[in-house]
């Protein structure tokens, strides 16, 4: 009885992490189209877009591996946002948080992105191998900086659980890593700009260079898997930074809590936003040498800091 | 005796690929495209409704008439308000704009792209050159009417339309598709081997299979 009380809340969790990051995703799109002087579309329209590429008569499958690419990349989403407590204490929105889940969530992270690239390459097409190979640089390059910001945090708090994290930042806004721990926070933040790939760093995906990147063969409910997951792992990823760095959500009522969790991580957001919507492109190799130049340096300054001062 | 008739009528089914080189003609499909059925009546009808709010263009100018569709993309007329948005790859988008002319070397990139979409999918034909031929109508080149070689839904008139012309077409486009009167997959898949032979008489150096998919 236990295990299904834990699954029904565990749905209840995707659920709402799901449609909370799609809706996100239609406030960036309706942001950016204004900051482009366009009326854009409608707030709802990634869930129209999901809708219509479920609801396509035929799909075209390019063999086994093509097939389990969507899959992969939506357990990868899944096993972030699975591992990441949304609210702290709640039984609901605690997921399976548990000791060392950080670690857990930096290797699901990856992992989606290496089945889908395994997927994507079986659709045979000269692009889509091209979008892989960028991706996975510029995920490499970014891992570093990210990689370093969570050794200085797990440092600090003497800890690898995000729960233990949170709570240590409980109680003032002050505690909060940003304000204990500033250093990480950058480094962290830039990589946070790479992960949500809005320029300057959206090389990968980018429709004018390599047309859509690793999922051009993708169709149909393939695309629409890719889609949902492309909602749910924005939000697990903005969760995940939330916690780590900027408080994460606590309060008794958990309605309070919700509301906190979406006004945090929509200001996270609003950083790649900005900045996505205020810079041009990077070719592919000044996106990595970047990444692997002042992030790092940073990241590996806050290590010092924490360590010795 | 039955089994071996039936086996007859299979293979009379398959397609031939005579374009290809024989030892290519493995490495492609030889199936026929086949009819689809909607789903139930309501459901139907709620999908008909995303459809039409989320029309994904593909981004592949055949003619003159492409240009009217940059400026639709911009800040001036923003089609993207209506739920339109380009998709670079066939793979992915849902309606296709035939701009204007087409001349024989793209109506058989137009057929590949068309065959490579998934339905449901709905095509618009933009400017006089794709309904009766316009001024090129008696050019050695360019084909008259796009409708011989693929299903057309909704046409939109003029040389050249102007972008507000083609706004109101994509309004007359989900009309159709909300009403569930945009068959375009069907219709292509059960006169098939009627399209090919207009495809092919036209189309001289055919060296692709028959049907892409």
């Amino acid at each position: 009885m236990d295990i299904i009380i834990r699954i029904l809340y565990a749905v209840i969790s995707i659920l709402v992490a799901t449609v909370w990051g799609l809706t996100l995703t239609g406030i960036v799109r309706k942001i950016y189209a204004r900051v482009h002087g366009r009326f854009g579309p409608p707030v709802w329209q990634p869930f129209l877009d999901i809708i219509q590429t479920h609801s396509r008569r035929v799909a075209i499958s390019h063999g086994y591996m093509f097939f389990l690419g969507p899959v992969f990349r939506f357990a990868g989403g899944l096993g972030t946002y699975l591992f990441i407590p949304v609210i702290l204490g709640s039984t609901v929105f605690g997921n399976f948080s548990m000791g060392g889940d950080v670690l857990l969530v930096m290797y699901f992270i990856f992992f989606g992105q290496l089945g889908m690239a395994l997927g994507a390459g079986e659709g045979g097409h000269p692009y889509s191998p091209m979008g892989i190979a960028r991706g996975l640089s510029q995920m490499s390059a970014f891992e570093v900086p990210f990689s370093l910001a969570i050794i200085s945090v797990a440092i600090q708090y003497h800890s690898l659980n995000i729960t233990t994290i949170v709570q240590a930042q409980q109680g003032s806004i002050l505690n909060w890593t940003l304000f204990t721990n500033p250093l990480a926070v950058i480094a962290a933040m830039i990589s946070l700009l790479g992960m949500n790939g809005h320029a300057p760093f959206s090389i990968v995906m980018a429709p004018q260079e390599i047309p859509i990147g690793p999922p051009i063969e993708m169709n149909g409910s393939f695309l629409g898997i890719l889609q949902t997951n492309r909602g749910l792992f924005a939000a697990a990823k903005l969760i995940l930074f939330m916690n780590l760095f900027f408080g994460g959500a606590a309060h008794p009522n958990i309605l309070v809590a919700l509301l906190i969790m979406m006004i945090k991580t929509f200001f996270i957001y609003m950083f790649s936003v900005f900045v996505g919507a205020s810079f041009p492109r990077f070719r592919p190799e000044q996106s990595f040498r970047f990444f692997l130049k002042w992030p790092t340096a940073i990241g590996i300054l806050a290590i010092l800091y924490i360590a010795y001062l | 005796m039955e089994k071996k008739d039936l086996n007859e009528i299979e293979k009379e089914m398959k397609l031939a690929n005579e374009g290809l080189p024989e030892k290519e003609r493995i490495l492609f499909s030889d199936a026929r495209p086949s009819r689809v059925e909607p789903l139930n009546k309501y459901l139907e009808q709620f999908v008909n409704w995303a459809r039409a709010r989320s029309l994904w263009l593909l981004a592949f100018g055949t003619g003159c008439g492409a240009t009217e569709l940059r400026p639709l993309m911009t800040s001036r007329f923003d089609v993207s308000r209506f739920g339109i948005a380009g998709r670079p790859t066939p793979r992915q988008a849902s309606v296709f704009i035939i701009g204007g002319y087409a001349s024989i070397k793209t109506i058989k990139r137009i057929v590949r792209s068309y065959e490579q979409m998934q339905g449901p999918k709905y095509v618009i034909a933009l400017g006089s050159c794709t309904i009766n031929g316009g001024m090129y109508y008696d050019s050695y080149n360019t084909i008259n009417r796009i409708d011989y070689y693929i299903p057309v839904d909704t046409y939109i008139a003029g040389c050249m339309p102007r972008p507000e012309a083609l706004i109101a077409g994509f309004n007359r486009l989900k009309e159709k598709i909300q009403k569930g009167e945009c068959d375009g997959m069907n219709k292509y898949a059960d006169n098939f081997d009627w399209y090919k032979k207009n495809q092919k008489q036209i189309i001289k150096d055919w060296n692709m299979p028959d049907y892409n998919w």
